[in-house]
């Protein structure tokens, strides 16, 4: 039992700090890949970066500083790294009598550092920023991990992570894709998956493979396929349904459904299927949000005043 | 004398730490000894480090919308225990009047009756409400916290300067004000006996429990706060979580079927007890102020109906007006029979026509106070007034005397305080906060120690530029129970994985 307010709160929480997690590897990765490429054009890939991110409207000319600064520092979007952060440490300031202290200390004081970071990455680069905000990451999903207890408040934190995750693996695919010179192997250090990819497969990144592994594997806790398996379980845990039948909750079908899709999908089609896969997906997220929203963030809002008793 | 009380300086005003130039008192000698040895770069280390974790915890106050860490400054503030004993008993005895006469008024009004009060202060009081009729305490206690500023003049005598009875907050910074000493200066609380702070919430949920409505077993206590942007925030949270609570805003709750709901995602949950922390004029838009956004429309009927108790009760502001405050002494032999152990401030009534004229002549020297204000709002300080805020002054209190009370200027008692480098005398009040569980009054030992940080500044109040100290009640020399004898041993750690260099033979080892 938990109020619906923090309920929203902790899953907006989750999902932001994931985000910049993801947009900080993201944009790790993708920076080192421009660098190192002789052959790389740099307009062309911070296009294709922004547009990952659901930006479009930059005006041009974009080069590796202007997409850095909007990827990373600007404040105001949470799609960017800062403002991801600033919304999660806002929805946790919240609720910070949910969280464990270490939590939001860790939240909040990370928080505090965006500025002199922002200072600091004009004059040697955001590298040491953008580890920086893998690790508090890290530090915040071990502290929920070792302080907070596996109830509902739990629940929802993991919840809005595993489908932020969902939803920018999708995105990072759709580079891949799209992009100019798709280069598997950064698609894979993009997830942190490179190593693990390497000891599962032990030959060189192909398409398919590494499709297989982001979306598929069952171990590695970035793929598509766990992270949809973590959401439902902690939708099944938030609301136990009794019933011998079917699934009574839409966001835990839609999840299901998505799922069995993806895990019953000849391994050999994905490459072909990729755009079908990927739209599937993010569109489902999309919809198992709203869902989730209805039930449990806005469920039983219909204002009514008390008249003059008796 | 070592570096950091170089050059303090002792004022008119009485000193907490010296009764003489470099004579410390018998309670500071302890901490003067430890911080001679400090030099400056050590407590400016020490600080900076309190300020970083203070920052990161949140720990701050909102001012003008930005969020501030409240200074803390490291110098402790010491309390022998006879003399504290004598405030505890001041500030019981001062609770007690207080909560007979809210009770009275909402009753027979005998006091009135008697003439021991004036009908037309009670009726004119801003704070007096016609909704608090009716609704009866299921445990007879209307002021479950209470926070009663006590000052030193520079007699050395403990004065009340005036009573706080609806929401007073500062409660969280005593909190957090002794954990961050315990991790910063450990070796000066390592070497006093201090009473602890740290059983407040137990006491607070213990005594918001206890005042649950009749019937009710296990009752659900949820703190309601105005939301992140209130200035207290911090204090409504960390009082929520340390008591185990939910913290409810006004979005959270409705009221129905004759009940207070909180809206959970397992459906409504009701809730038994509010401690709220939003002000009487925001917490029922249908029977005050009709554009608050903060309260739940229909909570005071649910409370009428014996449904919710409401902590600190509606209409207590009619017992904490500064007015009513020239009556406590008078209450105080009133309802207990007996004289009160800690004087009031001297005030002047302004409604009576001779103490205005006194007053109209020596505003330069007087301290002049709004009746229903807090927070250190629209206090006017004489000797620091210019010439024209005094004219306007004067013009109000003609057109208002009922809104004023004059009182003469406190010297309040001075503490060495860290200004840059060095320790300073600055102004420090005190605020200690009393919980009512019905059966007793219990009092925090110690309460916020305010410091005006400003040099020669009267006004502590954090919105004008005050911090705040730990404050020390020294525990009575006696251990109150014997230890109990040691257990016997744990089992020796296990180790493994990599070959032992040289571990202990007695210890499993990988083979």
């Amino acid at each position: 039992m938990m109020l619906s307010r923090v309920a929203e709160a902790l899953y907006w929480t989750g999902r932001y700090v994931e985000r910049a997690e993801d947009t900080s590897r993201l944009l790790d990765v993708q920076m080192h890949a421009l660098l190192e490429d002789p052959w790389g054009d740099e307009e062309t890939a911070c296009v294709g970066l922004l547009r990952t991110m659901g930006i479009d409207d930059v005006e041009p000319p974009v080069d590796l500083a202007a997409t850095t600064q909007r990827l990373a520092f600007s404040a105001a979007d949470t799609s960017s790294i800062a403002g991801a952060w600033t919304a999660a440490r806002d929805n946790a300031r919240g609720v910070r009598e949910i969280l464990s202290s270490e939590v939001w200390e860790c939240l909040n004081g990370t928080f505090h550092e965006l500025a002199g970071f922002e200072r600091s990455s004009a004059r040697v680069g955001p590298g040491r920023f953008l580890r920086h905000v893998r690790e508090r990451s890290a530090t915040v999903s071990g502290l929920v991990e070792g302080t907070m207890p596996k109830d509902d408040a739990w629940r929802f934190l993991v919840l809005g992570r595993s489908i932020e995750r969902v939803d920018m693996t999708a995105r990072l695919l759709w580079v891949g894709l799209h992009g100019t010179s798709p280069s598997w192997v950064a698609l894979l250090k993009c997830c942190s998956a490179h190593e693990a990819y390497l000891r599962t497969y032990r030959v060189a990144p192909e398409p398919g493979r590494v499709l297989e592994f982001l979306l598929l594997d069952r171990l590695f806790p970035r793929s598509v396929f766990a992270s949809l398996v973590q959401a439902e379980l902690c939708l099944e845990a938030v609301e136990p349904t009794s019933g011998r039948v079917g699934v009574q909750d839409e966001a835990r079908r839609q999840l299901g459904r998505l799922r069995t899709d993806l895990e019953f999908h000849r391994p050999a089609d994905l490459v072909a299927d990729l755009a079908e896969v990927l739209s599937d997906l993010q569109t489902t997220c999309a919809e198992v949000g709203r869902l989730v929203a209805a039930k449990h963030f806005r469920a039983d809002r219909g204002d009514s005043w008390e008249v003059e008793a008796g | 004398m070592g570096d950091l009380f170089d050059g303090y300086q002792l004022g008119a005003a009485w000193d907490e730490y010296f009764a003489d130039v470099d004579v410390p008192r018998e309670a500071t000698r302890g901490v003067f000894d430890v911080l001679s040895g400090f030099s400056g770069d050590d407590l400016a280390d020490r600080s900076a480090a309190l300020t970083r974790a203070f920052r990161d915890q949140g720990i701050t106050f909102s001012l003008s919308g930005e969020e501030r860490p409240f200074p803390l400054d490291l110098v402790p503030r010491l309390i022998a225990a006879e003399e504290w004993r004598l405030i505890e008993r001041g500030v019981v005895q001062r609770l007690l009047a207080l909560e007979a006469l809210l009770a009275d008024l909402a009753g027979e009004q005998q006091v009135l009756k008697d003439r021991v009060l004036p009908r037309k202060l009670v009726l004119s009081s801003a704070g007096y409400t016609r909704a608090a009729h009716g609704i009866t305490p299921a445990n007879g206690v209307r002021i479950h916290v209470s926070g009663i500023d006590v000052v030193r003049d520079a007699g050395g005598v403990l004065r009340v300067l005036e009573d706080n009875l609806r929401t007073p907050s500062g409660v969280s910074y005593v909190l957090e004000n002794r954990r961050a000493m315990s991790r910063v200066l450990p070796d000066l609380l390592s070497t006093h006996r201090v009473r602890p702070v740290g059983e407040y919430p137990a006491r607070l949920l213990g005594a918001l429990r206890a005042a649950a409505p009749a019937g009710v077993n296990d009752p659900t206590v949820a703190v309601l706060t105005p939301g992140v942007y209130n200035s207290a925030y911090f204090e409504h949270s960390l009082l929520a979580r340390t008591m185990g609570v939910q913290l409810v805003e006004g979005r959270d709750l409705e009221c129905r079927d004759g009940s207070l709901w909180m809206r959970t995602t397992a459906g409504r949950q009701r809730v038994d007890v509010l401690y709220r922390r939003v002000d009487d004029d925001f917490l029922d838009p249908l029977h005050f102020r009709g554009d608050s956004v903060v309260g739940c429309p229909g909570v005071l009927n649910v409370a009428r109906a014996g449904r919710v108790t409401i902590a600190n009760a509606v209409g207590n502001g009619v017992a904490d007006d500064k007015l009513l405050y020239t009556y406590v002494p008078a209450l105080i032999r009133y309802y207990l029979g007996e004289e009160p152990v800690l004087p009031n401030v001297d005030t002047f009534r302004l409604e009576e026509p001779e103490a205005l004229d006194y007053v109209l002549q020596r505003l330069s020297e007087l301290v002049l106070k709004p009746v229903d204000g807090s927070g250190g709002a629209g206090i006017i300080i004489g000797p620091q007034a210019t010439e024209a805020q005094l004219a306007a002054l004067a013009l109000s209190l003609r057109a208002d005397p009922r809104g004023w009370i004059a009182q003469r200027v406190v010297q309040l008692s001075t503490c060495p305080t860290q200004i840059e480098d060095r320790l300073s005398p600055r102004h420090v009040d005190l605020r200690p906060f009393a919980v009512n569980d019905g059966q007793r009054v219990w009092v925090l030992p110690g309460g916020l120690t305010r410091v005006a940080l400003p040099e020669g500044s009267l006004v502590v109040n954090s919105s004008q530029g005050g911090g705040s100290k730990d404050t020390w009640v020294l525990a009575d020399e006696e251990v109150p129970s014997e230890l109990p004898p040691p257990g016997p041993g744990a089992p020796p750690l296990v180790s493994g994985g990599l070959p032992q260099a040289a571990g202990p033979v007695h210890q499993d080892q990988q083979q």
